[in-house]
Protein backbone atom coordinates (compact mmCIF):
# COMPACT_ATOMS: atom_id res chain seq x y z
CA UNK A 1 0.00 0.00 0.00
CA UNK A 2 1.31 3.44 -0.76
CA UNK A 3 -0.18 7.33 -0.61
CA UNK A 4 -0.04 8.21 -4.17
CA UNK A 5 0.57 11.62 -5.25
CA UNK A 6 -2.37 13.95 -6.23
CA UNK A 7 -2.09 15.68 -9.80
CA UNK A 8 -3.18 19.19 -9.46
CA UNK A 9 -4.80 22.06 -11.70
CA UNK A 10 -3.34 23.32 -13.86
CA UNK A 11 -1.97 19.57 -14.88
CA UNK A 12 -4.07 19.43 -17.92
CA UNK A 13 -3.93 15.40 -17.35
CA UNK A 14 -7.24 16.32 -15.40
CA UNK A 15 -8.71 17.39 -18.32
CA UNK A 16 -8.16 14.20 -20.16
CA UNK A 17 -10.97 11.52 -20.08
CA UNK A 18 -10.08 7.79 -18.75
CA UNK A 19 -10.23 4.85 -20.13
CA UNK A 20 -12.66 1.80 -19.22
CA UNK A 21 -10.86 -0.80 -17.19
CA UNK A 22 -10.73 -4.18 -18.98
CA UNK A 23 -9.02 -6.68 -16.46
CA UNK A 24 -10.06 -7.27 -13.13
CA UNK A 25 -6.99 -8.52 -12.20
CA UNK A 26 -4.61 -8.04 -8.99
CA UNK A 27 -2.91 -4.93 -10.40
CA UNK A 28 -5.94 -3.91 -10.45
CA UNK A 29 -7.01 -4.00 -6.82
CA UNK A 30 -3.08 -3.65 -5.82
CA UNK A 31 -4.26 0.05 -7.58
CA UNK A 32 -7.56 0.44 -5.47
CA UNK A 33 -6.29 -0.27 -2.20
CA UNK A 34 -3.46 2.86 -2.83
CA UNK A 35 -6.25 4.58 -4.16
CA UNK A 36 -8.47 4.34 -1.30
CA UNK A 37 -5.69 4.96 0.98
CA UNK A 38 -4.41 8.28 -0.90
CA UNK A 39 -8.45 9.22 -0.51
CA UNK A 40 -8.75 8.56 2.95
CA UNK A 41 -4.82 10.80 3.76
CA UNK A 42 -6.87 13.31 2.01
CA UNK A 43 -8.61 16.60 3.44
CA UNK A 44 -12.38 15.64 3.69
CA UNK A 45 -11.60 11.64 2.15
CA UNK A 46 -14.71 10.72 0.78
CA UNK A 47 -13.91 10.54 -2.58
CA UNK A 48 -11.41 10.31 -5.30
CA UNK A 49 -11.36 9.21 -8.88
CA UNK A 50 -8.02 7.38 -10.70
CA UNK A 51 -7.21 10.67 -12.92
CA UNK A 52 -6.12 12.48 -9.57
CA UNK A 53 -3.24 10.19 -9.09
CA UNK A 54 -2.38 10.02 -12.62
CA UNK A 55 -4.54 7.08 -13.90
CA UNK A 56 -6.41 7.20 -16.90
CA UNK A 57 -8.61 4.56 -16.16
CA UNK A 58 -11.84 4.81 -14.89
CA UNK A 59 -11.73 3.75 -11.13
CA UNK A 60 -13.82 6.23 -8.09
CA UNK A 61 -13.87 5.48 -5.03
CA UNK A 62 -16.38 7.34 -2.48
CA UNK A 63 -17.13 6.39 1.38
CA UNK A 64 -18.60 8.77 3.38
CA UNK A 65 -19.78 6.54 5.94
CA UNK A 66 -16.80 7.91 8.07
CA UNK A 67 -17.99 11.41 7.96
CA UNK A 68 -18.58 12.55 11.86
CA UNK A 69 -21.68 13.94 10.86
CA UNK A 70 -23.37 12.73 7.44
CA UNK A 71 -25.28 15.75 6.49
CA UNK A 72 -28.83 15.71 5.99
CA UNK A 73 -30.86 14.02 3.33
CA UNK A 74 -27.40 11.79 2.20
CA UNK A 75 -27.79 7.62 1.96
CA UNK A 76 -24.83 6.16 3.21
CA UNK A 77 -23.85 3.46 0.98
CA UNK A 78 -20.28 2.71 2.75
CA UNK A 79 -17.21 1.95 0.87
CA UNK A 80 -18.09 2.15 -2.76
CA UNK A 81 -15.36 1.08 -5.46
CA UNK A 82 -16.86 1.80 -8.55
CA UNK A 83 -15.04 0.99 -11.77
CA UNK A 84 -16.39 1.51 -15.51
CA UNK A 85 -19.52 3.49 -13.61
CA UNK A 86 -22.26 4.76 -15.74
CA UNK A 87 -25.30 6.94 -14.36
CA UNK A 88 -28.08 6.33 -15.67
CA UNK A 89 -30.65 8.66 -13.98
CA UNK A 90 -30.93 12.25 -11.97
CA UNK A 91 -33.52 13.22 -10.33
CA UNK A 92 -33.74 16.94 -8.88
CA UNK A 93 -31.33 19.42 -8.52
CA UNK A 94 -29.18 21.21 -5.59
CA UNK A 95 -26.85 23.79 -4.84
CA UNK A 96 -23.57 22.33 -2.69
CA UNK A 97 -20.19 23.95 -2.04
CA UNK A 98 -17.82 21.55 -3.74
CA UNK A 99 -13.92 21.50 -3.18
CA UNK A 100 -11.47 19.13 -4.58
CA UNK A 101 -8.29 17.44 -3.89
CA UNK A 102 -6.73 18.39 -7.21
CA UNK A 103 -7.89 21.81 -6.57
CA UNK A 104 -6.63 23.17 -3.20
CA UNK A 105 -7.21 25.97 -1.09
CA UNK A 106 -10.45 26.71 -3.01
CA UNK A 107 -14.54 25.61 -3.12
CA UNK A 108 -17.50 27.16 -4.65
CA UNK A 109 -20.75 26.41 -5.37
CA UNK A 110 -22.12 23.74 -8.03
CA UNK A 111 -25.57 22.40 -8.90
CA UNK A 112 -26.15 18.50 -9.04
CA UNK A 113 -28.59 16.25 -9.17
CA UNK A 114 -29.85 15.51 -5.72
CA UNK A 115 -30.65 11.75 -6.64
CA UNK A 116 -28.29 9.39 -9.08
CA UNK A 117 -29.17 5.88 -10.00
CA UNK A 118 -25.85 4.14 -11.53
CA UNK A 119 -23.97 1.04 -12.02
CA UNK A 120 -20.91 0.06 -11.87
CA UNK A 121 -18.52 -3.03 -11.49
CA UNK A 122 -15.98 -3.69 -8.23
CA UNK A 123 -13.03 -4.60 -8.13
CA UNK A 124 -13.61 -8.35 -9.27
CA UNK A 125 -15.63 -7.22 -11.73
CA UNK A 126 -18.90 -7.86 -10.46
CA UNK A 127 -21.90 -5.44 -11.83
CA UNK A 128 -23.97 -3.70 -9.26
CA UNK A 129 -26.82 -1.48 -9.27
CA UNK A 130 -26.72 1.90 -6.87
CA UNK A 131 -28.80 4.36 -5.94
CA UNK A 132 -27.81 7.49 -3.81
CA UNK A 133 -28.84 10.81 -2.82
CA UNK A 134 -27.74 14.46 -1.39
CA UNK A 135 -24.16 14.43 -0.21
CA UNK A 136 -23.39 11.01 -1.20
CA UNK A 137 -24.93 11.67 -4.72
CA UNK A 138 -22.73 14.98 -5.21
CA UNK A 139 -19.62 12.89 -4.20
CA UNK A 140 -20.51 9.86 -7.14
CA UNK A 141 -21.40 12.85 -9.45
CA UNK A 142 -17.99 14.99 -8.76
CA UNK A 143 -16.07 12.02 -9.12
CA UNK A 144 -17.71 10.70 -12.01
CA UNK A 145 -17.38 14.14 -13.39
CA UNK A 146 -13.27 13.27 -13.50
CA UNK A 147 -13.55 10.15 -15.46
CA UNK A 148 -14.33 12.88 -18.44
CA UNK A 149 -11.70 15.07 -17.54
CA UNK A 150 -14.55 17.56 -15.89
CA UNK A 151 -13.53 19.35 -13.05
CA UNK A 152 -15.76 21.35 -10.39
CA UNK A 153 -14.66 24.23 -11.82
CA UNK A 154 -16.27 23.57 -15.05
CA UNK A 155 -19.59 23.64 -13.15
CA UNK A 156 -19.61 26.86 -10.72
CA UNK A 157 -22.53 28.70 -11.07
CA UNK A 158 -22.38 32.36 -9.20
CA UNK A 159 -23.54 33.08 -5.91
CA UNK A 160 -26.68 34.43 -6.91
CA UNK A 161 -27.50 31.51 -8.96
CA UNK A 162 -29.48 30.12 -6.20
CA UNK A 163 -32.53 30.75 -6.43
CA UNK A 164 -33.15 32.37 -9.56
CA UNK A 165 -31.48 30.13 -12.47
CA UNK A 166 -32.43 26.16 -11.23
CA UNK A 167 -33.95 25.08 -14.41
CA UNK A 168 -31.52 26.23 -17.08
CA UNK A 169 -29.21 24.14 -15.68
CA UNK A 170 -31.36 20.88 -16.03
CA UNK A 171 -32.10 21.36 -19.74
CA UNK A 172 -28.29 21.86 -20.30
CA UNK A 173 -26.80 19.56 -18.18
CA UNK A 174 -29.08 16.12 -18.66
CA UNK A 175 -27.53 14.07 -20.69
CA UNK B 1 11.33 45.99 -3.91
CA UNK B 2 8.56 44.16 -1.55
CA UNK B 3 5.29 43.82 -2.63
CA UNK B 4 2.53 45.23 -0.45
CA UNK B 5 -1.48 44.31 -1.15
CA UNK B 6 -3.55 47.45 -1.28
CA UNK B 7 -7.75 48.13 -1.65
CA UNK B 8 -8.62 49.74 -4.51
CA UNK B 9 -11.97 50.94 -4.92
CA UNK B 10 -13.74 53.04 -7.73
CA UNK B 11 -17.32 53.69 -7.34
CA UNK B 12 -19.71 55.74 -9.98
CA UNK B 13 -21.98 55.73 -13.19
CA UNK B 14 -21.83 52.01 -14.93
CA UNK B 15 -20.87 51.72 -18.83
CA UNK B 16 -19.82 49.06 -20.95
CA UNK B 17 -15.74 48.33 -20.89
CA UNK B 18 -14.40 49.93 -17.16
CA UNK B 19 -13.22 46.90 -16.19
CA UNK B 20 -11.25 46.42 -18.91
CA UNK B 21 -9.90 50.02 -19.01
CA UNK B 22 -9.17 49.88 -15.42
CA UNK B 23 -7.74 46.16 -15.33
CA UNK B 24 -5.21 47.21 -18.09
CA UNK B 25 -3.69 50.31 -16.23
CA UNK B 26 -3.16 48.27 -13.65
CA UNK B 27 -1.52 45.48 -15.38
CA UNK B 28 0.48 47.70 -17.67
CA UNK B 29 1.73 49.35 -14.33
CA UNK B 30 3.06 46.32 -12.78
CA UNK B 31 0.20 44.83 -10.78
CA UNK B 32 -0.91 41.96 -10.08
CA UNK B 33 -4.44 41.13 -9.15
CA UNK B 34 -5.95 39.14 -6.08
CA UNK B 35 -9.60 38.31 -4.86
CA UNK B 36 -12.43 41.06 -7.10
CA UNK B 37 -15.77 42.22 -6.54
CA UNK B 38 -17.86 44.13 -9.01
CA UNK B 39 -21.41 44.60 -8.62
CA UNK B 40 -23.73 46.64 -9.44
CA UNK B 41 -25.37 48.22 -6.74
CA UNK B 42 -28.68 50.89 -7.61
CA UNK B 43 -27.28 50.99 -10.80
CA UNK B 44 -24.32 52.36 -9.91
CA UNK B 45 -20.31 50.39 -10.83
CA UNK B 46 -18.67 49.39 -8.00
CA UNK B 47 -15.76 47.20 -7.80
CA UNK B 48 -12.93 46.23 -5.00
CA UNK B 49 -9.81 45.33 -6.46
CA UNK B 50 -7.15 43.53 -4.01
CA UNK B 51 -4.08 44.66 -5.75
CA UNK B 52 -0.08 43.63 -5.17
CA UNK B 53 2.14 46.47 -6.32
CA UNK B 54 5.74 47.26 -5.25
CA UNK B 55 5.42 50.70 -5.29
CA UNK B 56 3.20 53.55 -3.14
CA UNK B 57 -0.30 53.91 -2.53
CA UNK B 58 0.14 57.47 -4.17
CA UNK B 59 1.73 56.00 -7.02
CA UNK B 60 -0.96 53.40 -7.45
CA UNK B 61 -3.82 55.68 -7.96
CA UNK B 62 -1.32 57.60 -10.49
CA UNK B 63 -1.48 54.61 -12.65
CA UNK B 64 -5.46 54.27 -12.78
CA UNK B 65 -6.38 57.84 -12.27
CA UNK B 66 -6.07 58.86 -15.76
CA UNK B 67 -8.78 56.31 -16.66
CA UNK B 68 -10.78 56.83 -13.81
CA UNK B 69 -11.08 60.47 -14.34
CA UNK B 70 -12.38 59.85 -18.10
CA UNK B 71 -14.80 57.50 -16.72
CA UNK B 72 -16.39 59.92 -13.98
CA UNK B 73 -15.04 57.11 -11.70
CA UNK B 74 -14.12 57.89 -7.82
CA UNK B 75 -10.68 56.51 -6.54
CA UNK B 76 -9.75 55.34 -3.46
CA UNK B 77 -6.33 53.43 -2.52
CA UNK B 78 -5.72 51.47 1.22
CA UNK B 79 -2.60 49.45 2.03
CA UNK B 80 -4.14 46.48 3.51
CA UNK B 81 -3.12 43.56 5.20
CA UNK B 82 -3.85 40.03 3.41
CA UNK B 83 -2.64 38.06 0.81
CA UNK B 84 -3.61 35.80 -2.32
CA UNK B 85 -5.46 33.05 -0.17
CA UNK B 86 -7.59 34.26 2.62
CA UNK B 87 -10.79 31.92 1.89
CA UNK B 88 -12.77 30.91 5.14
CA UNK B 89 -15.18 28.42 4.49
CA UNK B 90 -19.21 29.39 5.05
CA UNK B 91 -20.75 26.34 6.78
CA UNK B 92 -24.46 27.90 6.91
CA UNK B 93 -26.58 29.92 4.30
CA UNK B 94 -29.36 32.07 5.23
CA UNK B 95 -31.87 33.60 2.88
CA UNK B 96 -34.54 36.37 4.27
CA UNK B 97 -37.25 37.95 2.61
CA UNK B 98 -39.97 40.53 3.10
CA UNK B 99 -42.00 43.32 2.41
CA UNK B 100 -39.01 46.39 2.44
CA UNK B 101 -38.96 48.52 5.60
CA UNK B 102 -35.88 50.46 6.55
CA UNK B 103 -34.23 48.23 9.40
CA UNK B 104 -34.59 44.66 8.31
CA UNK B 105 -30.94 44.29 7.91
CA UNK B 106 -29.79 45.55 10.98
CA UNK B 107 -32.72 43.51 12.90
CA UNK B 108 -31.98 39.97 11.40
CA UNK B 109 -28.05 40.35 11.47
CA UNK B 110 -28.16 41.68 14.99
CA UNK B 111 -30.11 38.70 15.76
CA UNK B 112 -27.86 36.39 13.89
CA UNK B 113 -24.76 37.87 15.45
CA UNK B 114 -26.19 37.59 18.70
CA UNK B 115 -26.14 33.82 17.83
CA UNK B 116 -23.26 33.30 17.13
CA UNK B 117 -22.96 34.13 13.48
CA UNK B 118 -19.69 35.27 11.65
CA UNK B 119 -20.72 36.69 8.11
CA UNK B 120 -18.60 35.73 5.30
CA UNK B 121 -20.56 37.50 2.48
CA UNK B 122 -23.78 39.43 2.01
CA UNK B 123 -25.72 40.60 -1.34
CA UNK B 124 -28.86 41.89 -1.06
CA UNK B 125 -31.45 42.86 -3.78
CA UNK B 126 -34.86 44.82 -3.77
CA UNK B 127 -37.40 42.68 -5.99
CA UNK B 128 -41.12 43.59 -6.54
CA UNK B 129 -43.07 46.29 -7.50
CA UNK B 130 -42.38 49.99 -6.92
CA UNK B 131 -45.78 50.02 -4.50
CA UNK B 132 -44.92 46.77 -3.45
CA UNK B 133 -40.91 46.09 -2.76
CA UNK B 134 -39.11 42.73 -1.40
CA UNK B 135 -35.99 42.90 0.09
CA UNK B 136 -33.89 39.88 -0.38
CA UNK B 137 -31.14 39.64 1.71
CA UNK B 138 -28.40 36.47 1.15
CA UNK B 139 -25.78 35.53 3.56
CA UNK B 140 -22.87 32.92 3.51
CA UNK B 141 -21.04 32.65 7.15
CA UNK B 142 -20.32 30.77 9.87
CA UNK B 143 -22.03 29.33 12.87
CA UNK B 144 -19.39 29.96 15.35
CA UNK B 145 -22.31 29.14 18.43
CA UNK B 146 -23.48 26.12 16.25
CA UNK B 147 -26.65 26.06 13.20
CA UNK B 148 -29.66 25.22 15.99
CA UNK B 149 -28.36 28.42 17.86
CA UNK B 150 -29.21 30.16 14.69
CA UNK B 151 -31.76 28.57 13.55
CA UNK B 152 -33.99 29.59 16.77
CA UNK B 153 -32.66 33.16 16.25
CA UNK B 154 -34.61 32.78 13.21
CA UNK B 155 -37.52 31.32 14.28
CA UNK B 156 -37.65 35.13 16.35
CA UNK B 157 -37.03 37.08 13.37
CA UNK B 158 -39.47 35.47 11.54
CA UNK B 159 -42.41 35.78 13.94
CA UNK B 160 -41.73 39.28 13.04
CA UNK B 161 -42.69 39.68 9.66
CA UNK B 162 -39.92 38.30 7.05
CA UNK B 163 -39.46 35.13 6.01
CA UNK B 164 -36.50 33.15 6.41
CA UNK B 165 -34.04 29.89 5.63
CA UNK B 166 -31.43 28.19 6.65
CA UNK B 167 -29.11 25.76 4.90
CA UNK B 168 -26.28 24.20 6.36
CA UNK B 169 -23.18 24.49 4.09
CA UNK B 170 -21.53 20.59 4.07
CA UNK B 171 -18.52 21.03 1.99
CA UNK B 172 -17.86 18.27 -0.28
CA UNK B 173 -14.18 17.58 -1.35
CA UNK B 174 -13.10 14.94 -3.99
Amino acid sequence: MAILEIIKYPDPRLKEASQPVQAFDDALRDFVADLEETMRAGPGGVGIAAPQVGRFERIVIVDVSGMRKLPAGSSNSGRLVLINPEITEWEGMAMGREGCMSVPDYTGNVIRAEKVRFTAHDEFGELHEYACEGYEARAVQHEADHLDGMLFLDRLVSRRTDLFRRKVYQQKDKR
Amino acid sequence: MSEHWYMLTLVGRDRPGIVARITRALYEGGCHLGETSMMRLGGNFTVMMMVQYAGTAKALEQLVAGEADSLGLKLHVDRVEGGRQQAVEPDVRITVYGADRPGIVAHVTGALADAGLDILDLISDIGGSEEAPIYILHLEGRALQGIPALASALEIVKGEGVDAQLTPIETMVG
